[in-house]
């Protein structure tokens, strides 16, 4: 595929190969053990043994994912010194604070997570156990706080000075490093879009249970809990989403305009859908929504939106990345909607919501959301190309010079073959030898 | 005290940490293979998982700290340790994956797997040595800076005597560490059948352990003589290290003070790697990176020092709670209080 050897391709495959990767997990980490908190609580609360059941098998499926978060999120981190040298040097100097917060949150999750894990039965009073949970739900929302900021930092760096001289960086500010126009949003959109795909992940396990014919009212119960909560979250998601694109239009105006093809600048601009790209950049096929990316980029319909040609050539992002931002959009909107129509459909319909047709949707729910987490992320990321440090550093003069990242491009995209592979291997066996109505069964309850 | 002292002591300590927290772990993954193989598998590996289970993920972040934090304080450690580090780092990055995925897999889904167990245990093995690379090279003479490239020397590693010694002593001390370490926790558990097994171990791998550390010793001599001069001036300190080991040898000998004697391979580790790191300095690199001159900005290192600082109130007491819930509750080391089912 590639004829000759260039350190800074292979260094990209192999960071968003990580990357991609990684963030599977990731997402799952943040958002898990907030659905674990809330079955405890409620299960603690409302004196249901279901919901504490609910909470101890989603923890102990939790660990295997978590296993494969660490080490994967250990590899993303060695690999940003490997495969981007000149970058961490840069970073080190100026955005080290929240990395390495980041170990901290990561170190407080750790504990509380093992400690959690195996003290189910230790303590008298059951809420001292569900207490154990909460640093770890501050930690893992913690690490994903930080580690976001420093993504954030690369999208708006602010916070130094470079001189011009020596080209060394001074006048540091760590805390104006930290808060950057981009941190907000991104923080915000990547917290409760990691909650709204753990939910619907946890909901989907759910569905395909009832699918398969299990009638206890355990798995009624799960699906009611995550779909609520998805709900929620896809709400939340879809206006900090809102807040994002103005964000951009603010910012980072080529994103955006790349994002949407949008080439001359204008007022009252609409938003496309879909649709195919000519050779002269005229759109052809797209669904056209009058002013909406006015109202999406500034909030008003008269408002000016700055297109791709009053841009600097060679600063616009790939255009493809379109695609990804309507993936990601459109699955988003569908997720809120499955959502919305069970919760119509449980609390005010008088059709069962165990449908076949919704479970199956509720089942393609969890995928499609994790899907779009991965869009998400290749439109935030490919978006800020050319630059690895908006502004000052491009990608291609960050990247290490060292040879064999081919090979070590082959070797990780192997390993991450097998360990998804066995991961789920793993995960399906320890659930489909221990199913929910044997485990209620041993603890002593009813079997329906 | 200097900012970078502070910083450079600050990580020392962390990396100490991790070598004594991951070599009880490198190694007990080892021994829990071998157990499976030897037929002592129903003795050693109870306890094994017992201790492990809640702290593993623990010692990764003792990792993960350490080179974060050597890339706040000292940025440019990135530049010449991440150029010159694709393949060896890459290859511990890979063990790192294997180990900690397959002993999850191992300990709670797939359980009676002897593959997983063997990926476990050998991949964790071979992590110490991997990392050591970092040391390696920190000793100089594998690095050329070629027109402001850095270019790592595969054949000078590879023909190092010295890098060889190193390797040897990371293999071997993860052995003797975690043995010294389950004698105590099985002595604890008071469970006799195990106790003897592991004691055993510990024995064996003392000698060696010594035998290789007298090795590296040496030759740094070949290797890199400036710093063996400054290592003689500091030889209290190896001496000191080697009278701890030979205290904690003897009380594993005599089957007492269990305890204590673990708490001397404490000692004996840390006099060796602060020494080391000592006359190390102040250079991190040599002879590319010292303390003085590729130290952080004054400002983010105030940072980093009050976050640090802030961290450690939190991390202490959480650590204090793990350890009192683990390791130090004798019901639960007795296997008393079972984990989840």
């Amino acid at each position: 595929m590639f004829s000759t050897y260039d350190p800074v391709i292979f260094s990209r495959l192999l960071t968003s190969l990580t990357l991609a990767f990684h963030i599977i997990f990731a997402t799952i980490g943040v958002g898990v053990p907030v659905m674990i908190a809330l079955a405890e609580w409620i299960g603690i609360k409302r004196n249901d043994s279901h919901y504490l059941l609910l909470a101890r098998r989603w923890a102990r499926g939790f660990t295997i994912t978590v296993a494969v978060g660490v080490v994967t999120g250990t590899a993303i981190g060695l690999q940003l010194s490997l495969l981007w040298p000149k970058f961490m040097q840069v970073a080190g100097q100026s955005i080290a604070l929240p990395l390495f917060m980041e170990t901290f949150a990561f170190f407080f999750e750790a504990i509380f997570l093992g400690i959690y894990l195996y003290t189910w039965d230790r303590f008298k009073n059951r809420m001292t156990h569900f207490y154990l949970l909460i640093p770890v739900v501050i930690g893992s929302s913690a690490s994903a706080f930080f580690i976001t900021i420093v993504n954030a930092f690369m999208n708006a760096p602010q916070g130094f000075d470079v001189d011009v001289l020596t080209g060394k960086i001074i006048n540091v500010q760590p805390l104006v490093a930290m808060f950057n126009p981009a941190t907000p949003t991104k923080v915000a959109h990547v917290l409760i879009s990691a909650y709204l795909t753990s939910a619907f992940v946890l909901a989907g396990v759910a569905a395909i249970s009832i699918l398969r014919g299990r009638k206890h009212v355990y798995y009624k119960k799960a699906l009611k809990l995550t779909m609520v909560s998805a709900l929620i979250f896809s709400i939340g998601t879809a206006i900090i989403g809102d807040l994002s694109g103005k964000y951009l239009a603010e910012y980072q105006p080529e994103k955006l305009a790349a994002a949407e093809w949008h080439f001359e600048t204008t007022d009252q601009a609409p938003l496309v859908i879909g649709g195919i790209l000519t050779e002269n950049n005229e759109v052809k096929y797209g669904l056209k929504i009058p002013l909406a990316l006015s109202i999406l980029a500034h909030g008003s319909p008269d408002a000016e939106v700055t297109g791709i040609n009053d841009l600097p050539k060679d600063e616009i992002p790939p255009l493809w990345i379109h695609y990804m931002f309507d993936l990601m959009a459109i699955i988003g909107v569908t997720l809120m909607l499955i959502a919305l129509t069970y919760v119509v459909g449980q609390r005010f319909g008088r059709w069962n919501v165990h449908n076949k047709g919704l479970l199956k949707l509720i089942v393609l729910g969890g995928p499609l959301a994790m899907l779009a987490i991965e869009f998400g992320w290749i439109f935030a990321e490919v978006g800020r190309q050319p630059w690895i440090l908006r502004g000052y550093m491009k990608t291609t003069d960050a990247a290490t010079t060292s040879g064999h990242v081919d090979i070590m491009l082959i070797v990780f995209a192997l390993l991450y073959i097998v360990l998804g592979f066995t991961c789920v291997k793993v995960i399906r066996k320890m659930f489909k030898n221990y199913p929910a109505e044997e485990e209620i069964a041993s603890k002593g309850g009813e079997v329906k | 005290m200097s900012y970078e002292l502070l910083g450079i002591i600050v990580l020392w300590i962390f990396l100490y940490g991790y070598l004594i927290v991951a070599s009880v772990d490198f190694g007990a993954g080892f021994f829990s293979y071998y157990s499976e193989i030897t037929g002592n598998k129903q003795l050693i590996q109870p306890m094994i998982e017992r201790y492990l289970s809640p702290v593993w993920e623990v010692t990764n972040v003792f990792l993960i700290f350490f080179m974060v934090g050597l890339i706040g304080f000292f940025p440019d450690t990135a530049y010449y340790y991440g150029t010159s580090l694709l393949i060896p780092g890459s290859i511990a990055v890979i063990l790192l994956a294997i180990r900690g995925s397959y002993y999850a897999f191992s300990t709670y889904g797939a359980k009676n797997n002897r593959f997983y167990l063997f990926l476990y245990g050998a991949s964790g093995w071979l992590i110490p040595a991997a990392l050591s690379t970092v040391l390696i090279i920190s000793e100089g003479g594998f690095i050329k800076v070629i027109n402001g490239d850095v270019q790592f020397q595969y054949m000078e590693l590879f023909t190092s005597s010295y890098a060889w010694t190193v390797v040897g002593l990371a293999l071997i001390s993860v052995l003797y560490i975690s043995s010294m370490f389950l004698s105590y926790y099985a002595y604890k558990a008071k469970d006799h059948k195990a106790f003897e097994i592991v004691r055993k171990y510990a024995l064996a791998w003392s000698l060696p352990t010594i035998v290789a550390s007298f090795l590296v010793f040496f030759s740094i001599r070949n290797h890199n003589v400036e710093h063996f001069e400054k290592m003689v001036d500091l030889s209290w300190m190896f001496v000191i290290s080697f009278i701890c080991f030979i205290v904690a040898v003897y009380f594993v000998w005599k089957r007492k003070k269990l305890g204590w004697a673990f708490v001397f391979v404490m000692f004996q580790f840390a006099f060796a790697f602060f020494g080391y790191g000592a006359s190390h300095l102040p250079y991190i690199l040599y002879p590319y990176i010292n303390i003085h001159e590729h130290f952080t900005n004054q400002t983010m290192a105030i940072a980093l020092v009050t976050v640090f600082i802030l961290g450690l109130l939190l991390l202490v007491p959480s650590l204090y709670l793990l350890m009192r819930l683990f390791l130090f509750d004798i019901k639960y080391v007795q296997g008393n209080k079972n984990p989840q089912k």
